[in-house]
């Protein structure tokens, strides 16, 4: 079967892959890319282990097809980091412990990126909304939800210097 | 898994169509959220899985002052980010939000959730109450329907095997005229709905109801609306006696199944409190929208 041809920006680069019609964006960027900080958890959009951004759109990566991405920009987790300096959110995940068999870690860690994108200054109850989509089967949610407080703290105190 | 089926894009509602006429087990969509979980779940593959998204009118909201259009693949953040949608149709906009999560909004649409045909969908009774169209394209051209009439079971549409949901065509509300959604789920987010109550009340000058539609979701096969407790409503004030009568002939409506989501006892008595509280809601809307429309 002839597969698609997909030029697309990831993480800031230029990218392209080969994909078959039917295959995900998740399975593409895994395998086709060798992106694997998405992961998969439940491949029905329920835990949101995929969770990337496509055209400024949070989504979750096993329920889109890879041909979509067509002309879009994506960015993963992998694209967080600016070379060995980690995104506060990374850092925040670490210091306060988010985080155990880290699964759902890249899925959360862009999910929040989002939300602070949207809501810099987000309240706890905020915050539980926001990342509503995704589910954390170790650790529990509250290291989380203080992680990304804190990171939207720092974040906050970056931009203000 | 999912890698036998074909991609297609088509930018124009004709090229969809078209492709439907010679694909006859193509399905279209607009993001998936449904779909795909059911294809992996053992439903049959599609031999082509048609986007719908290129096409800009099917992502397209618009308001000409008297009516409303938004585009059926329209996904449901781009409606809740709609000031002018959410001032028209809070309730409508709050059942949009309620589909899943962040994730989910990013691609979950009107189109898709009605012709998903969930009987527990969320959008559908607040379509009802606000009597929005579906302008449906197929091979003979394109028809307008009453939503209410396009699900016709769980699963099930009145659709064609060529046709799709183009758009939806809403009128601004008239004066003193606004609409309410409730849902019950046992927990805060990301469940589906129990029972989901639309309700939307229109207030003559003096603060009785001068019209009322109330639908209900996930307590029968289809959205169901509740006419008995629509006329309870009629002439008199939204409270007291008449919203007593309005959550009797509410419950009564309903025709709900036993499912581990809820017995037919609880979902018949949860849809009378259910309408109730929406009409009390859409009510309070509807003073505070005054004269505006």
């Amino acid at each position: 079967m002839s597969r698609v041809h997909v030029t697309c920006t990831i993480n800031g680069d230029p990218a392209e892959f080969l994909c078959d019609g039917g295959q995900t964006l998740l399975d593409a960027l895994r395998d086709e890319v060798g992106l694997t900080g998405a992961k998969e958890g439940c491949g029905t959009g329920d835990c949101g282990a995929c969770s990337v951004v496509m055209d400024g759109r949070l989504l979750c990566s096993c329920l889109v097809l890879a041909p979509e991405a067509e002309g879009t920009t994506i960015s993963t987790v992998e694209g967080m980091a600016s070379g060995d300096d980690l995104h506060p959110l990374q850092q925040c995940f670490l210091e306060g412990a988010a985080l155990q068999c880290g699964v759902c870690t890249p899925g959360f860690l862009v999910a929040a990126r989002a939300l602070l994108d949207r809501n810099p200054d987000p309240d706890e109850t905020e915050i539980r909304y926001g990342l509503a989509g995704n589910l954390c089967r170790c650790t529990g949610y509250d290291k989380i939800v203080r992680a990304v407080q804190a990171a939207a703290t720092e974040i906050t105190a970056i931009n203000e210097s | 898994m999912l890698s036998a089926m074909k991609y297609a894009s088509p930018t124009t509602v004709a090229e969809a169509v078209d492709l439907l006429g010679y694909e006859p087990d193509a399905r279209v969509y607009a993001g998936a959220t449904d779909l795909i979980p059911q294809i992996r779940a053992g439903r049959p593959e599609p031999t082509v899985m048609v986007d719908l998204k290129r096409i800009a009118r099917l992502c397209a909201i618009s308001s000409n002052g008297s009516t409303h259009t938004v585009g059926a693949a329209t996904p449901t953040a781009d409606i809740c980010a709609h000031d002018g949608l959410a001032a028209a149709f809070p309730g409508l906009v709050e059942a949009s939000g309620l589909i899943g999560s962040d994730q989910i909004q990013s691609r979950s649409s009107w189109g898709g959730n009605l012709a998903n045909a969930s009987p527990a969908a969320d959008t559908p009774p607040s379509l009802v109450v606000n009597d929005a169209r579906a302008v449906i394209a197929g091979p003979d051209g394109e028809r307008t329907v009453a939503s209410a009439d396009v699900a016709t079971g769980p699963g099930t549409t009145s659709l064609g095997p060529a046709e799709i949901i183009v758009e939806f065509v809403l009128d601004e509300p008239p004066a003193r005229t606004a609409d309410a959604y409730l849902r019950l789920i046992p927990r805060t987010e990301m469940d589906i709905a129990v029972v989901g109550a639309a309700a939307r009340v229109t207030l003559d000058g003096d603060g009785r109801v001068a019209a009322a539609a109330i639908a209900l979701g996930a307590v029968a096969p289809t959205v169901v609306r509740a006419p008995h407790a629509e006329a309870a409503l009629i002439g008199n004030e939204p409270a007291g006696d008449a919203l007593a009568a309005v959550e009797a002939a509410a419950a009564a409506a309903t025709d709900p199944i036993d499912d581990k989501r809820g017995t037919v006892a609880y979902r018949r008595q949860v849809a009378g409190v259910l309408a109730r509280r929406a009409v009390s809601i859409a009510a309070e809307r509807a003073r505070e929208r005054g004269g505006q429309s």
